[in-house]
């Protein structure tokens, strides 16, 4: 939804497990008993399941793209642990009454990695980048409402709205781009194809690029000029590792020091990683992560048009037990589109608890009453029966649908399941809306804005409201919502948004998985928050006589 | 001979166009274009105009016909064009840096088989029903029999996890830049043994059945009987006078094998983490990138007809009786 949403999984009620999870965050030495000082040295061996397309983020899409990115660069904003936005190349903000100017004073004294000052001017050559036509990026749509962005002076950026923005400072996360290196590219249009998407990109952040070997490893080492002070840990390799089971038995070997942001399998956390030997090398964690997976349906199918057959189905499936048999219950029922504990959320809407009578009731009411000789609910003389469909390459999603198949069962309800591969399902299926039902799954950003996946006029074939929900109310409260930037207001339109997504059951909300990443016990500092564990990777740090690797 | 192998040269050119053909055609008729964004859970998408810019640049509005034609004529000016995904790298760079790697696996992977598929061929056909034919029969089987996968995880455990002895996966170690030369080396080999070993159990069955086969028609033949009258020793008649009639067939199945020399295993890559070609082809699949898919059909076609050709030349000239059926046929 937003680059900062990508970039750190805003991850929500961190626990840690495994009892050493505490003391990982600690800055207490185990070994000396002794306060710990951070020190600087050691290699983090992290494990990416795909190879990253390039190194200007700006022009991709892919996640293991925006980790890597997210330590060579910087946004003039960033959130910390509790999800606050707070400064990163910029050193204070202030927007106007009627939120149309936003000014941000810089920090000065910040360095490019090739030596170059950082000023005013390559923000404003980032925002012309992201609006110019010719550069292939996912988002523009962030500033889509900057009517003009300035530098009065080399420190001091005033943007100038043409209409309330909510996202505006948000947006503002967007990997920040040196004008001295890419100007020439980004005029002919051709930022994918410079140098610097394929070696020594030029950044602020904490970590320089040292080198990509395709599906090899990338290695970064760091930035000792960063203007936060020198990050703890000298080098970082992202091993390349697509094979899930591989990574594992690497993580047992102790030949890495992490399973990658995205962490263990639900199998491999709960039961493959639970012996003594593996409890001492890594520190378990688990927090929500920042994915809903949902039952979907056209809602241009007459069938499913009636919201009754809707709250039917999520009365029929118990998601609780759906989440025990898919994720070993590591996830959290989902009752809308926000996550439980952010500030967007609202508990106080219609639930649908398990419960096949009421199911019944519902469909009943719907004109679903009578059953053929097979047990398929028939209306009109036509059996209710229609294929759900999933994206290949997803297990846990294959399950998911298997369970829903056999809940609707229950209900005298015929499902087929199909598995498609991606690129073929949306261009056959979604685009061209031939669909019945699908499971598949939402990104959530840090910010509550869904107008993408909502909103009435989002409707076309490349559009994300792929199932055709239109309320006018729903319209309107995700319009007011993103033009606000007082949090208090848009709080009440995302309460009121909740309560309709709720009552009108566009999809059945399912649950929100649980992200799990180990991390070595050797590194310290680590210390999980709403916002997951990454967000202070540059205070990690490895005690001198447990660093493992030489480093320079 | 010249022009037999001129003529052949000739006539490859357009079944290699055809090939092309067919190929492109068939890619394109597979649903999903190239500028979609892969992730199906991301909630950001390029904006139309900006999704038009590339369909416009990687010319995918113009009729199949007009697209065809334009890639065959950059490919006769051996122009692979750029990858459509996001780092729009040249197609002969990304094939360039995976092929070494795959490669030199395979060649050495083709090199244990060979080694180790004609003598076991050799003595299970010598000795048949003996013990060791039996034993390597069965072995043989187990091996053709077992999932590449299942042996690789399990070499894993035992290997890397259990007994520590060998690195899991990848190419090089993490501080690879840091060991002395001959340990770089080291490092490096070490990690090539286990997948060696998973692809050459794999493909061992067939090559040493061929071979027992081969060998079992030879020496049931009445030249080998008048060798062995004649009082020569067993080891040469069977060294000298069967093997070279039995390793024909095998001429020819090497000969065939030798495109797949260029296609990595994808499971044997994607296990071991291993950058090859098999790698990058199913990328490549996946995202509709259709230079990176034709290129490497390219290359592939070419090879398959090259290794073709020289197949049927090296089997004249181990064959004379080919050599002169062919003289006769012509005249």
């Amino acid at each position: 939804m937003s680059p900062l949403g990508l970039r750190h999984l805003p991850l929500l009620f961190v626990l840690a497990v495994g009892g050493c999870g505490s003391e990982a965050g600690s800055t207490v030495d185990p070994a000396t008993g002794q306060a710990a000082k951070p020190t600087y040295g050691d290699t983090f061996i992290d494990a990416l399941t795909g190879n990253i397309s390039g190194l200007i983020p700006n022009v991709l899409t892919d996640g293991a793209s925006f980790e890597v990115g997210g330590l060579i660069y910087s946004g003039l904003v960033n959130r910390d642990k509790d999800l606050n936005i707070i400064g990163e190349l910029a050193e204070s903000w202030e927007f106007s009454r009627d939120c149309l100017d936003l000014t941000f004073k810089l920090r000065k004294n910040v360095r490019w990695h090739d030596g170059k000052p950082f000023t005013a001017d390559d923000v404003v050559f980032t925002y012309e980048t992201m609006v110019n036509p010719k550069t292939p990026t996912a988002y523009r749509e962030d500033f889509k409402a900057v009517g003009a962005v300035d530098a009065p002076d080399p420190y001091t950026l005033h943007v100038r709205y043409t209409k309330p923005y909510a996202k505006a400072l948000q947006s503002w996360s967007i990997w920040i781009l040196p004008r001295h290196v890419l100007e020439t590219y980004v005029k002919e249009g051709r930022l994918r194809e410079a140098p610097q998407n394929r070696a020594d990109p030029i950044g602020t952040g904490a970590y320089r690029f040292k080198e990509w070997k395709p599906g090899e490893k990338v290695v970064l080492v760091a930035n000792q000029d960063y203007f936060e002070g020198r990050p703890y840990l000298s080098r970082i390799v992202y091993r390349i590792i697509p094979s899930q089971a591989t990574i594992f038995l690497e993580l047992k070997a102790q030949g890495i020091d992490s399973a990658g942001p995205a962490g263990l399998t639900a199998l491999q956390f709960k039961r493959q990683a639970d012996f003594p030997a593996f409890r001492k090398a890594y520190n378990k964690y688990q927090y929500q992560d920042n994915v809903y997976t949902y039952l979907g349906f056209n809602l241009g199918d007459p069938r499913f048009a009636d919201k009754r057959v809707r709250q039917a189905f999520a009365h029929a499936i118990n998601k609780r037990e759906l989440i025990e048999g898919v994720r070993l219950g590591l996830g959290r029922e989902a009752t809308g589109p926000y996550k439980p504990g952010t500030w967007a959320y609202n508990p106080n809407v219609r639930t649908y608890p398990y419960d096949m009578a009421k199911a019944r009731e519902l469909l009943a009411a719907a004109g679903w009453r009578t059953k053929n000789a097979d047990g398929i609910l028939v209306k009109d003389g036509q059996p209710f029966e229609f294929v759900l469909r999933t994206n290949q390459g997803n297990d846990e999603r294959r399950k998911v649908a298997e369970i829903v198949q056999a809940s609707l069962k229950d209900l005298g309800v015929k499902v087929d399941i199909q598995v498609i591969e991606w690129a073929s399902f949306l261009k056959e299926y979604i685009k061209k809306r031939r669909f019945e039902a699908i499971i598949l799954g939402w990104g959530i950003g840090q910010d509550p804005d869904q107008f993408e996946v909502w909103h009435s006029s989002k409707t076309g074939p490349d559009d994300l409201n792929r199932i055709g929900y239109a309320n006018p109310e729903a319209d309107e409260m995700l319009e007011k919502g993103r033009m606000s930037c007082v949090e208090e207001e848009r709080k009440k339109y995302y309460d009121r948004f909740q309560e309709i997504l709720a009552e009108d059951q566009p999809i059945v909300f399912l649950y929100f998985r649980d992200a799990l990443p180990v991390v070595s016990s050797r590194v310290r500092g680590v210390v999980p928050s709403p916002n997951g564990i990454r967000y202070n990777f540059n205070e990690w740090y490895v005690p001198r006589p447990l660093q493992r690797y030489t480093a320079g | 001979m010249l022009p037999y192998a001129l003529r052949r040269l000739i006539l490859a050119l357009p079944l290699l166009v055809g090939i092309t053909l067919i190929s492109f055609f068939l890619m394109h008729l597979a649903p999903g274009e190239p500028v979609d964004i892969s992730n199906p859970d991301a909630t950001t998408t390029a904006d139309r105009e900006g999704r038009e810019r590339l369909i416009q640049a990687y010319g995918l509005d113009k009729p199949i016909h007009v697209q065809y034609w334009n890639w065959l004529t950059r490919i006769v000016r051996l122009d692979f064009g750029r990858s459509f995904a996001p780092d729009a790298r040249p197609v002969l760079q990304k094939i360039r840096e995976r092929l070494p790697i795959t490669l030199a696996l395979n060649v050495a992977e083709m090199m244990i088989i060979v080694m180790l598929a004609i003598p076991i061929g050799v003595i299970s056909a010598t000795r048949q029903y003996s013990r060791f034919d039996k034993v390597t029969t069965v072995f043989v089987f187990v091996g053709f029999a077992t999932p590449d996968f299942w042996l690789a995880l399990m070499l894993m455990i035992l290997f890397g996890v259990q007994l520590g002895w060998l690195p899991i996966s990848g190419l090089r170690s993490p501080t690879w830049e840091y060991l002395s030369f001959w340990r770089q080396q080291w490092d490096f080999l070490s990690h090539l043994i286990l997948p060696i070993l998973v692809a050459t159990f794999g493909g061992l069955a067939s090559f040493s059945r061929y071979m027992r086969q081969s060998m079992l028609e030879v020496v049931r033949q009445d030249y080998i009987q008048s060798a062995r009258a004649k009082g020569l020793a067993e080891p040469v008649v069977i060294g000298k006078h069967a093997l070279r009639n039995a390793l024909l067939p095998i001429v020819t199945i090497l000969g065939l094998s030798l495109p797949g020399l260029i296609g990595g295993s994808v499971i044997i890559e994607s296990i071991f983490a291993i950058p090859g070609m098999g790698q990058l082809m199913v990328q490549a699949v996946y995202e509709r990138d259709y230079p990176v898919i034709m290129g490497n059909l390219v290359i592939v076609a070419l090879l398959t007809l090259g290794a073709n050709l020289i197949a049927d030349l090296t089997y004249s000239l181990v064959d004379p009786r080919i050599r002169v059926a062919a003289r006769r046929s012509r005249r």
